[in-house]
């Protein structure tokens, strides 16, 4: 394998300055997409700069009702929290649906949003891939696409975005906080992914060499009835092949407020607005949520082996916010 | 001197007795070295350099630039590697597959093939300069489409007949009150060992020795000899433990290629494969279609049985997955026919994976039988009782011992099977369709030619020698138990030592044969130095021996059809809302001759049903057309079943005597798998009414027309 220099960072300037420009060193997380990308020889970096041991690792409340989930608290830590458990379960439902007790032990919080689609094109070196090496083709369209993109694709790439807690975070509108050599910044989650476009090598809208120091949720009184709902290939260990984030509030039958988010559809953790739009003050039933579904995923280009994600994700829809809907009532 | 007594401090019946493994210690301490971490001084470090193309000629291999990076010490490749020989027949009776033969000539036939070996100082030094070895090819078009309709399909006799034939199949499905016509794939699929394939090869005063991680060390010894033009005394190859084989770890690019590297740096070398290269080089089994015929009386009797299974080979040598041939043993008709084809494509050559043949032709012929009940509107398992054959219905000869019927007998009973109501797409709970499904299970019991050595020690213990392989089956133990009662003593007063070449010729861990083979031969040495010992004669201090082959015993055995048996039952739950399916409790009960050791019996059976759920809901490998190489060769893309998919198996056995069989064992470490699938998917058919013909049952298989209302 191939040499790389490491360094161990506890201060968020320090980490910002030691990665400075260089298009060759990368943030290390819980490493458990990177390492395995440099092993495979997909990331190549010539440093790392550990930021492990940044102080980034709690979650607090803020005076406005929000929720600051630093960028190093782990997933299982996120999963486990009691105000995550209890104001927004559908991202511990989401967290826990992913990977396995190990790596959601290392895995963190920045790490999750920035980790790489598990399309196998792009894992495979000798294979081309326009997000891997921009130009070179994207196979997956003409070939195996099982588990691509059905929404917000384009013809140069139709990778999917791996994540689960993503997914809940996006449904709750989560703001995305960095800080660079020139200051802090923020993001909101929905504008952190750019679209696919002719660059599907530009993955998010982080300015370079920006780290993630945390995620912040703002109060959201309907994400307590909330649920995630992730489909696999297996009952375990294994990305999704379509899921869905949603939560709930129905007043006098009608729905009052909702939140929708899909994954394993685009290169995005993806936001269904136009199906929430179809809920929003519409009565609380089947017609409702099928409708809501119809409505979302009417742009759907899905290609010759993945229409299947069509139907999952209607079923999704409907199924979850039936739920939802019924123990609304209870 | 000493004197040994035997019998009067006996225990008798060891075997028969749950017993840990006699290594078990070692392993979950990490006692237990496994050939790639066994240390060497010297020790040199290859790493294989795959073909990335599918077809094509090897136009340059750019060395110069990598043999000046740090800690190179040799690139090894068609230009420079020493010739080998392959024109010769192995212990198993083919030739070798020339994957395994590398670095002989320009051509490539497949993505996967190995080019070059480079060998460096660290494995990290070798791994680096491997990946940046340029190698140019010049490429052709490939062809690696499989399908039903190939043109170019052909019969091929292997280890049996290519096609039978008996009476005229087409009068009699015309005669037919019932005809069952269907089509039956199964998709490409990895034996994926927790252990990777690993050698470290050296010299030592004149003679070859190899450190590896295989299912015979007779077998690669044997082959290492023949190909390398070497006296077959002057190659030991060891192979103490191994984290699993299912038939992949025979002779392969990477012993070979370690051979050649120790041989040309006269310094020990390990080549050991990457999990993604094990997808190209340790062989895989090959997808299947499958065509089955069916014609029956109202009644059920079969008449007509048809069963066409194709398969694909490489386009440097011939191996057939043989998934026509359960038929031959599993059910007669009037006309019978069964025909095994191959078409050869560029691809990697598949190989033996548990249970070859019997694991992708039960899936079709098991799945049929179920569809065939349904349109008799009978139970399944009585549409098997009244299919059961007398004789062996191709070859007319008796069984040894068929103890099918009691399987079913009494798995019935335990499953609950009488209170099933058979009509599909009824039971819901929740989001879940349920449903229960069975199968027949079979595979053959055979044996082959073994030797083995027991010693009597001046302490009163024995040592057993025999060039066994214990591929994580127990095989160490079981030997223990059966020399011990041999012995007529405790087990604990018995050493096993296996996995040695040196130990003289035996059979492989392999064709569920190893067992029962070695047992043979440990049972004739011992109960011969027992005879010894009963004379009273001392012990000297460098103990007594006895030899044993069982070559002249084996070949007297009776001419009959011998096989395990066994019936598989599975619930299911099915969303078809998702296209989830979960496999939600199995039993699987055998007829499998004498049980050496329950405990790792049960193991076995319940390892192979596991595999079953594997194979109904998840294995697959991915071939991309465009390239001709997989997609998502790893254990992340490539699924097998997690400990969530893993419900309550359960196990078990039933009496199955043979007393004319001087061992009485049959295999056990295929039969667990055979079935399996079929069961899962005939109770994925009765919890939603749909039929699934097609392995793995996929989400997105099950989501389109799965309505949860019972269809044809």
């Amino acid at each position: 394998m191939r040499e790389f220099g490491y360094q161990r960072v506890s201060d968020v300037a320090d980490a910002v300055a030691l990665l400075g420009a260089d298009p060759d060193a990368r943030f290390l997380g819980g490493g458990t997409n990177l390492v395995d990308l440099m092993k495979t020889g997909v990331e190549r970096p010539a440093r790392l700069v550990d930021v492990r041991e940044l102080p980034l690792d709690r979650i607090e409340s803020t005076k406005d009702g929000a929720l600051r989930i630093g960028a190093t608290v782990t997933n299982s830590d996120l999963a486990a929290h009691p105000e995550v458990r209890r104001r927004y379960p559908a991202l511990t439902q989401a967290v826990l649906a992913g990977a396995s007790g190990q790596l959601r032990n290392m895995a963190t919080v920045g790490g999750n949003l920035l980790q790489r689609t598990r399309c196998g094109y792009f894992a495979d070196v000798t294979k081309p891939c326009n997000k891997r090496l921009p130009g070179s083709g994207c196979p997956a369209i003409e070939g195996e696409h099982r588990n691509h993109a059905i929404l917000g694709a384009s013809d140069h790439c139709v990778a999917v975005h791996p994540s689960d807690m993503g997914v809940a975070l996006t449904a709750f509108d989560a703001v995305v906080s960095y800080e660079t050599a020139d200051g802090p910044g923020e993001l909101p989650l929905a504008d952190f992914y750019p679209p696919v476009g002719h660059t599907p090598h530009l993955e998010t809208a982080l300015p370079p060499g920006a780290l993630i120091t945390g995620v912040t949720l703002p109060p959201a009184p309907v994400a307590a009835l909330s649920r995630y709902r992730k489909v696999r290939e297996r009952a375990s260990y294994a990305f999704a092949i379509g899921s869905i984030a949603a939560a709930l509030e129905v007043r006098d039958g009608v729905v009052h407020d909702v939140r929708l988010a899909f994954g394993a559809v685009a290169s995005r953790p993806w936001r269904a607005r136009a199906a929430e739009r179809v809920l929003r003050g519409a009565p609380a039933g089947g017609e409702t949520f099928a409708a809501a579904a119809e409505a979302e995923l009417a742009t759907a280009k899905p290609l010759p082996h993945n229409g299947y994600k069509v139907t999952l994700m209607r079923n999704l829809v409907v199924g979850v916010l039936t739920e939802l809907a019924e123990e609304a009532a209870r | 001197m000493t004197t040994v007594t035997t019998g009067t401090t006996t225990a008798k019946g060891s075997v028969g007795t749950a017993h840990t493994r006699v290594e078990g210690r070692d392993k979950v301490t990490g006692a237990a070295r496994y050939a790639g971490e066994i240390p060497f001084a010297e020790l040199a470090h290859g790493w294989l350099v795959l073909s990335t193309v599918a077809r094509g000629r090897i136009s340059s291999v750019q060395d110069a630039s990598v043999l000046g990076m740090p800690g190179v010490l040799a690139v090894l490749h068609h230009r420079n590697a020493p010739p080998v020989e392959t024109d010769y027949i192995g212990l198993l009776g083919v030739r070798p597959d020339p994957t395994a033969a590398v670095f002989q000539h320009d051509r490539v036939p497949h993505v996967g093939w190995p080019v070059a070996l480079v060998v460096a100082e660290t494995s990290e030094q070798a791994r680096e300069a491997a990946e940046a070895l340029v190698v140019h090819y010049e490429e052709e078009p490939h062809d690696v489409a499989f399908s039903g309709s190939r043109a170019d399909a052909y019969p091929l006799d292997a280890h049996m007949p290519a096609v039978s034939e008996k009476g005229d199949l087409e009068s009699e499905l015309a005669a037919s009150a019932v005809v069952l016509d269907a089509e039956y794939t199964t998709p490409e699929e990895h034996h994926s060992p927790m252990e990777p394939h690993a050698a470290t090869a050296f010299w030592d005063g004149g003679r070859l020795e190899v450190v590896d991680s295989n299912q015979g060390t007779t077998w690669v010894a044997g082959e290492l000899a023949k190909m390398f033009s070497l006296d077959p005394a002057s190659v030991r190859v060891r192979s103490e433990h191994v984290g699993g084989g299912f038939g992949s770890k025979g002779l392969r690019a990477h012993q070979v290629a370690a051979v050649m590297a120790a041989t040309i740096l006269q310094r020990p070398v390990r080549v050991i494969m990457t999990r993604r290269q094990m997808f190209s080089l340790a062989g895989y089994r090959s997808p299947t279609t499958q065509r089955i015929r069916l014609g029956a009386d109202a009644d059920g009797r079969l008449r007509a049985l048809e069963h066409h299974c194709l398969s694909l080979t490489s386009t440097v040598h011939e191996f057939i997955e043989p998934g026509a041939g359960v038929a031959r043993a599993m059910y007669d008709a009037d006309a019978h026919h069964t025909a095994n084809r191959l078409v050869r494509l560029d691809v990697p050559t598949p190989t033996w994976m548990r249970a070859p043949g019997e694991a992708p032709g039960s899936f079709a012929l098991e799945s049929a039988l179920d569809e065939l009940a349904e349109k008799c509107g009978i139970d399944p398992i009585a549409l098997r009782v009244r299919n059961e054959p007398e004789r062996g219905p191709v070859s007319g000869l008796p069984f040894s011992s068929r103890n099918l019927l009691a399987c079913f007998r009494e798995g019935a009973h335990r499953f609950g099977w009488a209170d099933r109501d058979p009509r599909p797409g009824l039971r819901r709970e929740g989001r879940w369709l349920l449903g229960t499904g069975t199968a027949a299970a079979s595979f053959p019991a055979g044996a082959a030619p073994s030797t083995a050595v027991v010693t009597a020690e001046a302490d009163g213990s024995f040592t057993v020698r025999i060039a066994a392989a214990d591929i994580g089956t127990g095989a160490r133990t079981a030997l223990t138990l059966v020399a011990a009662d041999a012995l007529e003593v405790t087990p604990d007063r018995v050493r096993v030592r296996i996995g040695d070449s040196d130990f003289g010729p035996a059979m492989i861990a392999g064709g569920s044969m190893g067992t029962r083979s070695w047992s043979w031969a440990v049972m004739t040495a011992a109960g011969e130095l027992r005879e010894r010992l009963a004379l009273g004669t001392g012990v000297p201090p460098e103990g007594i021996t006895v030899r044993s082959d069982t070559s002249a015993a084996i070949g007297a055995l009776a001419q009959k059809e011998r096989h395990a048996f066994g019936a598989q039952f599975a619930e299911v739950a099915v969303d078809v809302t998702t296209g989830e399916v979960r496999v939600r409790r199995m039993l699987g009960v055998f007829a499998a001759g004498r049980i050496v050791n329950p405990l790792t019996a049960r193991n076995q059976f319940i390892g192979g049903m596991t595999w079953g759920i594997s194979m109904a809901l998840h294995e697959e490998a991915v071939r991309d057309q465009s390239s001709g190489g997989h997609v998502g060769a790893d254990l992340a893309g490539y699924h097998v079943a997690t400990h969530a998919d893993v419900p309550l198996i359960e196990a078990d056995w039933v009496d199955d005597p043979d007393p004319e069989d001087p061992v009485g064992i049959k295999g056990i470490g295929e039969i667990g798998i055979v079935g399996a699938a079929a069961a899962i998917a005939n109770a994925v058919w009765h919890a939603t009414g749909v039929r699934h013909r097609s392995l793995p049952i996929r989400p997105d298989r099950v989501l389109p027309g799965a309505t949860g209302a019972p269809h044809a």
